[in-house]
């Protein structure tokens, strides 16, 4: 039952000065995994914050991805051990809700980061990127740099064949930005322009992103934009457009901010991506955890979301007007990973 | 036969009466049985002494089929050596995943070794200065080792295989994912650096159709196997300690030997791959390929390579490989949903299975 | 009999935990001949023989061959040694054609760059010599050699087994239990095997439990009882029925009551 102890819970204290009311305060975060950069930039920013506020901030991680069981563990660990606050990235959306519904009764603040659960109150707050507007802005902007959007053929580059929030978010939106009725908003696919070529599936990395694009240019090698899910996905698509030749016939956008994602921005592999802020969603919800155990005030949804919106900003080397961005070289200061 | 041995049995002259009528009978001992076999009997046995003939004969309908459906667009040589391509990767991952299921075996870490001698080549050529042939060499005496690994916990230590490399294959993979910080190696950054790395991602182009050298390499991987397998004492013996260990053993072949030269070979061809893996991706993913294993496994099943081992050609891997390629090429051209893909795959998987028993019933 | 023994063996001991498998026994195959081993399920024969075809380690006691004290740690150095033996499971690979099984473990490699270095086997020479031995057998109504093993009939598999032991210069064979697996007519065509291979001037070693046949072929039997010799027969003199009385303790051999 214990598997706090193989978790290799890392526990960082307050520093002396910072709040001392507050240094009797334990938080928890719990994220997907630890090595992928976009939880360790989380990690980094709810470490700083805690240390700030002098908040007694424990970390834990699931193996992989989907490592349901190690989550569940770690949230008993953290009602056991009288935390304030849960910081968390549900690696399921459905099957974590039960056991932070333990932590709230336990009268734990529960804040998921980046995945909201299913239904999203089975938590006291989300902070989350709007993936949906993460892709409406790239939308537009591809909408804009073109100049002729009637004359658009689109490859859209998803993530895998379960559709899960992110990928229908983001790929609707990005759609819907760039003027195609999108019907079904949940449903990837049932659009009827003929401006969309197809779609593929990438899992979110470059081997995945090239057999995608590859594939994709099978069907129509016209392909001028290219909406790719992250930009691991987008340099594989990039490197699928280098091999025969049509790098500079095609736009790809992405969604994402990773580091290497806005070098690729500087480098003119991708022409806009959307940048989210991990950090921001950590140093946010520790905040949160802090006004709570100061006097009981929980955090209140952005308006229009069931969620907190943590915010996204454009990258791109090549502004278009209406559209606030920023450029890569300053995206590569606030970049993750 | 004890009763024959009863205290009533006298004295007997040499031959027993009862035996001699065998004389007037027909005394060949090694007669075929050569009763007219019926059609389908007959095709078990052409495919009982040819397993590698199923996946040829899939292959070819397949690449008919789809060419019916999809037309022209299929059929190009674009296309056709587009597929090629795609399937060069996991074609050279059957091939090192053969050489486990012909002892029956199976390797779950082929891929996750695979990656992680990619991260480690392009850490060390990419960020550190090293030579790329260093470098490189670095990742084959890594890739072997890594296999030799697995194939000491499977001899020395008794672990079954498929524990074994269940096991390995989460230790590789977290080693790749904290040398790599779960972060890719950009594909600029290794055109500065070490292009060297991206040789097998080049190639030529003739009538339409774009060979890279990667799809060469796989195939020239399977002809050296092959060869190994087929012409030398060594691939005889992998067969028979696959086939049957003990009889192996008591014909006097040191099976433990076989076994790690095996899972080190493996681990060799394991770390080609990731060479030509850099080439393929254009970058060094460390997210890439996770269900990498899988798909070799599938590769090497559809190709008629028997699970139970000691049965089929390595050759039978890389037609399992080009089939799944086609299958995915044709079904996505003929506008068929990821979702189907899959499921189309999946049946295919049950198909070789059933007939690799099927073939196999010949000799029971 | 007279003559140096070409295989024997002075007060073998092998103990399992408390069962002892080998009390003392002794062993002696004289050059040319057919010695059948006899005695009841549990009687240390299996372990006899394991012990001198290198299969156990005694824990006390010697083993001679050709006069020279011989101590093998595997079969692989009882076969380096000339000992040959065909076991009940025939240690053949199913899958593997005829001619791959007779070389396992001695295949022949191609003359020249291609030999050394690419270690290529001389396919052609491998089959010409395997063709060769079968024939002399005369089992060469094998037409396809190439032809995988699990394809043959019981007695076949145990012709292409007994060549295999007879092929490589071997100074003794071993057929633990050649016919027990056989039908009649087979059983027949292996008893004459094993006649052929002695006619060549190789001794065999003949474990069975099929009197009929150890009747018909052995020059001598070894009638084995809780773990040693308990007497050796001569078939000529002895009845059937004298054997399995030794072998079961139903009677003792003359001159021999300390047993």
């Amino acid at each position: 039952m214990h598997k706090a102890a193989l978790m290799g819970a890392s526990v960082i204290f307050a520093s002396a000065f910072g709040g001392a009311a507050l240094a009797d305060v334990g938080a928890c975060l719990i994220t997907k995994t630890d090595t992928n950069p976009f939880f360790v930039k989380m990690k980094e920013g709810a470490s700083a914050k805690a240390a700030e506020m002098g908040i007694a901030l424990s970390t834990y991680a699931g193996k992989i991805d989907g490592d349901v069981e190690t989550q569940i563990a770690a949230v008993e660990s953290c009602i056991a051990a009288g935390a304030k606050g849960i910081l968390i990235t549900p690696s399921d959306s459905r099957a974590l809700a039960p056991v932070v519904g333990k932590a709230r009764e336990a009268n734990i603040l529960v804040i998921a980061l980046d995945t909201p659960f299913e239904p999203a109150d089975a938590a006291d707050a989300t902070f989350a990127t709007d993936n949906f507007m993460a892709g409406e802005m790239i939308g537009k902007w591809a909408a804009a740099k073109m100049g002729d959007p009637a004359g658009a053929k689109i490859a859209l580059l998803d993530l895998n064949p379960s559709e899960v929030s992110v990928d229908y978010l983001r790929d609707q939106g990005f759609l819907q930005g760039f003027g195609i009725d999108i019907k079904d908003p949940k449903d990837i696919g049932d659009e009827d322009d003929p401006r969309v070529v197809g779609h593929d599936v990438t899992n979110g990395n470059e081997e995945g992103g090239r057999t995608a694009m590859e594939n994709l240019l099978q069907k129509d090698s016209g392909v001028n934009l290219v909406y790719t899910i992250n930009e691991p996905a987008a340099a594989g698509a990039y490197e699928a457009l280098k091999a025969v030749g049509l790098e500079h016939q095609a736009l790809i956008v992405s969604v994402d901010g990773g580091c290497p994602g806005v070098q690729n921005v500087a480098d003119g592999v991708i022409g806009a991506t959307a940048m989210q802020f991990p950090l921001l969603m950590a140093s946010n919800g520790i905040e949160a955890i802090a006004a709570y155990a100061a006097d009981g005030t929980k955090p209140v949804n952005s308006e229009g979301l069931d969620f907190v919106n943590t915010g996204v900003t454009l990258v791109t080397d090549a502004p278009v007007e209406g559209l606030p961005s920023i450029s890569s070289e300053e995206a590569l200061h606030q970049c993750w990973g | 036969m004890g009763e024959t041995a009863g205290s009533s049995v006298q004295n007997e002259p040499r031959g027993q009466d009862f035996e001699q009528v065998l004389g007037q009978s027909d005394a060949r001992l090694a007669r075929f049985e050569d009763r007219p076999p019926g059609l389908i009997a007959a095709l078990q046995h052409g495919l009982h002494g040819n397993p590698t003939l199923v996946p040829v004969i899939v292959l070819v309908v397949a690449i008919a089929v789809f060419g019916l459906i999809a037309g022209g667009k299929f059929f190009s040589p674009f296309n056709l050596t587009l597929i090629l391509q795609q399937v060069s990767i996991i074609g050279i991952l059957a091939a090192a995943q053969s050489l486990i299921v012909l002892t029956a075996g199976i390797d779950l870490s082929v891929a996750a070794i695979m990656v992680l001698m990619s991260v480690i080549a392009g850490n060390l050529a990419v960020f550190m200065g090293v030579p790329t042939v260093l470098a490189l060499l670095v990742a084959f005496a890594g890739g072997s080792a890594a296999g030799l690994m697995n194939g000491f916990f499977v001899t020395k230590v008794k672990l079954p295989p498929f524990i074994t490399t269940l096991g390995t294959w989460s230790i590789f993979f977290a080693l790749n994912l904290w040398l790599s910080g779960a972060q890719s190696i950009r594909s600029q950054d290794i055109d500065r650096n070490a292009p060297l790395l991206k040789f097998w991602g080049e190639g030529f182009a003739f009538f339409g159709a774009r060979v890279t050298y990667g799809s060469l390499l796989m195939i020239a991987v399977f002809l050296v196997l092959w060869y190994l397998l087929n012409r030398t004492a060594w691939g005889r013996h992998v067969y028979a300690v696959g086939d049957d260990r003990e009889a192996a053993e008591l014909a006097g072949i040191q099976a433990d030997r076989v076994l790690l030269s095996v899972y080190g070979l493996s681990g060799f061809v394991c770390a080609i791959a990731a060479w030509a893996s850099i080439g393929r991706v254009g970058s060094i993913s460390p997210q890439s390929f996770y269900e990498g294993n899988l798909q070799s496994i599938t590769a090497v099943v559809v190709g008629g390579i028997s699970l139970f081992g000691g049965r089929g050609s390595i050759l039978g891997a890389l037609f399992g490989a080009l089939i799944v390629g086609v299958f995915q090429s044709g079904l996505r051209l003929a506008n068929v949903d990821v979702l189907w893909q899959v499921f189309a795959i999946g049946w295919l998987i049950i198909l070789a299975v059933a007939i690799d028993q099927w073939i196999r019933k010949v000799s029971r | 009999m007279s003559g140096q023994p070409i295989l024997s063996a002075r007060g073998l001991v092998k103990r399992y935990g408390r069962v002892t498998a080998l009390d003392h026994a002794d062993f002696e195959l004289m050059p040319g001949e057919i010695l059948a081993v006899i005695g009841d399920n549990g009687a240390g024969k299996t372990s006899l023989i394991k012990a001198l075809c290198g299969a156990v380690q005694p824990d006390a006691g010697e083993i001679f061959l050709d006069g020279r004290l011989v101590r093998f740690a595997s079969p692989r150095e009882a076969q380096a040694a000339g000992i040959a033996t065909v076991y009940q499971t025939l240690a053949l690979s199913p899958a593997l054609s005829i001619v791959d099984n007779m070389f396992m473990g001695r295949e022949i490699r191609k003359p020249g760059l291609a030999g050394t270095l690419l270690r290529a086997l001389d396919r052609e020479a491998m089959r010409a010599f395997a063709r060769e031995k079968l024939s002399d057998l005369g089992l060469m109504t094998i037409q396809n050699i190439d032809q995988p093993v699990e394809t043959l009939s019981g007695g076949q598999r145990q012709g292409v087994a007994v060549a295999r032991a007879a092929a490589f210069g071997s100074k003794v064979i071993i057929l633990d239990e050649p016919t027990a697996a056989l039908g009649v007519k087979e059983s027949r065509r292996v008893l004459e095997l094993i006649l052929d291979v002695k006619a060549r001037g190789i001794p065999i070693i003949l474990i069975s439990h099929n009197m009929p046949h150890v009747f018909e072929v052995a020059d001598r039997i070894h009638v084995h009882r809780l773990g040693r010799r308990l007497c050796v027969i001569d078939p000529k003199t002895h009845t059937m029925s004298d054997a399995v009385a030794y072998m079961t303790g139903a009677k003792t051999p003359a001159g021999m009551e300390a047993a």
